[in-house]
């Protein structure tokens, strides 16, 4: 077991319960914080873009191609993913993401 | 020109749940027409991911977004619905009465009109819509300095014209505006492209030849007294940032999916979804059905295969709707000859 920390558009700092095997994404979206999901996982959308804190972005998978793809089509910052391409796994208790601003 | 039509249900959204409700009702020798914003049928199964396998529909091991579609048109060929694409609906107007109810539809696009029995809203996300950059004030250039599409391609002459973007919308409008832009400039995050090669290539040869300017960053804030767009900025990866003089920005980021109209017509919404029985997958307004992603209910599953069974039992209700004397056989398309007639399989 272990948390992660999510930061709504808002400022407001939540710490949620994760699941080991859950994508950050899925467990965002259990916690019923406001991320979109579209997709659902299929990293077909990216409305699920979080940016990641600096001291956690090398202990995560780098991006593949397909995420780079859909990070294309968002205002990215070199902390940006995609929360359905984080798989969790207790390695990141205390991950620390933001959510980042929808389009309008 | 506008065009009215009478039919017995509007189907709203052409995705896999909006298209299997055709086959259910077409059993019930119902008629109906079907809206859809996407130039093609499929919803998101055709627009985002039409080469992704799904490994869950019953009958099919595997199955693409694309594969799924295709063999759910061959299904409700037999048919004959009439589809209207690049069409949204913008109103929805009720104008009969609880037992007999009745409706207005119109759409933006071409100013259709539908008169209709009763209403399926299939729309699973919602209508898709181009994405916005979140850039502040960028509503205020719409339509005069930021399009998100271009519809005719004659009010780009002699403009400063910025693209920005790396998949095919961003790359083929690079090539096919670059001859009559006064300057064009192509912004992308990154030095990679998700787009056909050889547009990438043919970029590439008219920023070698000093034809047009490629760079690399994002835009951070917009330059111009709204609604007179004048400059982009854009930050580098390093941060850096830099001005780009332009008359007009097109943003292709691709879609996204909005609630729309739908807001407005007097359904009652949960957070963006509609709720409704499971007896018939009804709103609270009689003879509007909900079905697949768009619907809630205790025990909601977004599945594919839950939205087909959504319309299977929503026709039935809509049977009475549109029938109200008849009698409603349950059958077989095993061993119903009337049912086989109807699918023109009968021996």
């Amino acid at each position: 077991m272990g948390v992660i920390h999510v930061t709504d558009r808002a400022g407001q700092r939540h710490t949620l319960e994760a699941i080991e095997g859950w994508r950050v994404m899925e467990i965002i979206r259990d916690w019923g914080l406001p991320i979109e999901g579209l997709c659902g996982g299929a990293c077909e959308c990216a409305t699920c873009h979080v940016f990641v804190a600096e001291e956690w972005l090398d202990k995560l998978y780098p991006p593949t191609e397909e995420e780079e793809d859909q990070l294309d089509t968002v205002m990215t910052q070199p902390n940006s993913r995609l929360s359905c391409q984080i798989l969790w796994t207790p390695e990141l208790d205390g991950l620390e993401v933001t959510l980042a601003p929808t389009g309008a | 020109m506008t065009d009215h039509i009478e039919t017995d249900v509007v189907i709203i959204g052409a995705g896999p749940v909006g298209l299997f409700a055709v086959f259910e009702l077409g059993l019930l020798d119902i008629k109906c027409h079907l809206i859809d914003i996407l130039p093609k049928v499929g919803g998101q199964c055709a627009e985002l991911y039409p080469e992704k396998p799904i490994y869950d529909i019953p009958g099919f091991p595997m199955v693409t977004g694309q594969g799924l579609v295709d063999n759910l048109m061959a299904q409700i060929e037999p048919f004959h619905p009439t589809f209207h694409l690049n069409e949204m609906v913008e109103s929805l107007e009720s104008i009969g009465t609880p037992e007999a109810p009745l409706f207005k539809v119109k759409t933006s696009e071409n100013g259709t009109t539908f008169t209709c029995k009763a209403v399926i809203i299939a729309a699973g996300g919602g209508s898709f819509q181009p994405k916005k950059p979140p850039i502040d004030n960028i509503e205020a250039y719409e339509g005069t300095g930021v399009y998100y599409a271009v519809r005719k391609m004659e009010r780009f002459r002699g403009k400063k014209v910025l693209i920005v973007g790396g998949g095919d919308s961003a790359l083929d409008w690079t090539v096919n505006l670059q001859p009559i832009a006064k300057r064009l400039t192509l912004l992308h995050r990154r030095d990679a492209f998700r787009a056909a090669p050889h547009t990438v290539e043919k970029m590439r040869s008219l920023v070698a030849a000093g034809d047009m300017d490629l760079h690399l960053g994002q835009v951070t804030s917009l330059k111009g007294e709204a609604p007179v767009l004048e400059g982009a900025v854009i930050r580098k990866d390093d941060g850096s940032e830099f001005t780009v003089d332009c008359d007009v920005m097109l943003p292709f980021f691709g879609l996204t999916m909005k609630l729309g109209p739908i807001a407005d017509w007097g359904l009652n919404l949960h957070e963006n979804v509609i709720p409704v029985d499971t007896e018939k997958f009804e709103t609270n307004v009689p003879g509007i059905f909900a079905i697949g992603d768009i619907n809630t209910y205790p025990g909601k599953l977004k599945l594919i295969l839950s939205g087909f069974h959504e319309g299977a039992l929503a026709a039935q209700k809509v049977h009475r709707y549109v029938y109200p004397e008849k009698r409603l056989l349950f059958q077989y398309t095993t061993s119903s000859t009337s049912l086989q007639k109807k699918l023109g399989v009968a021996a």
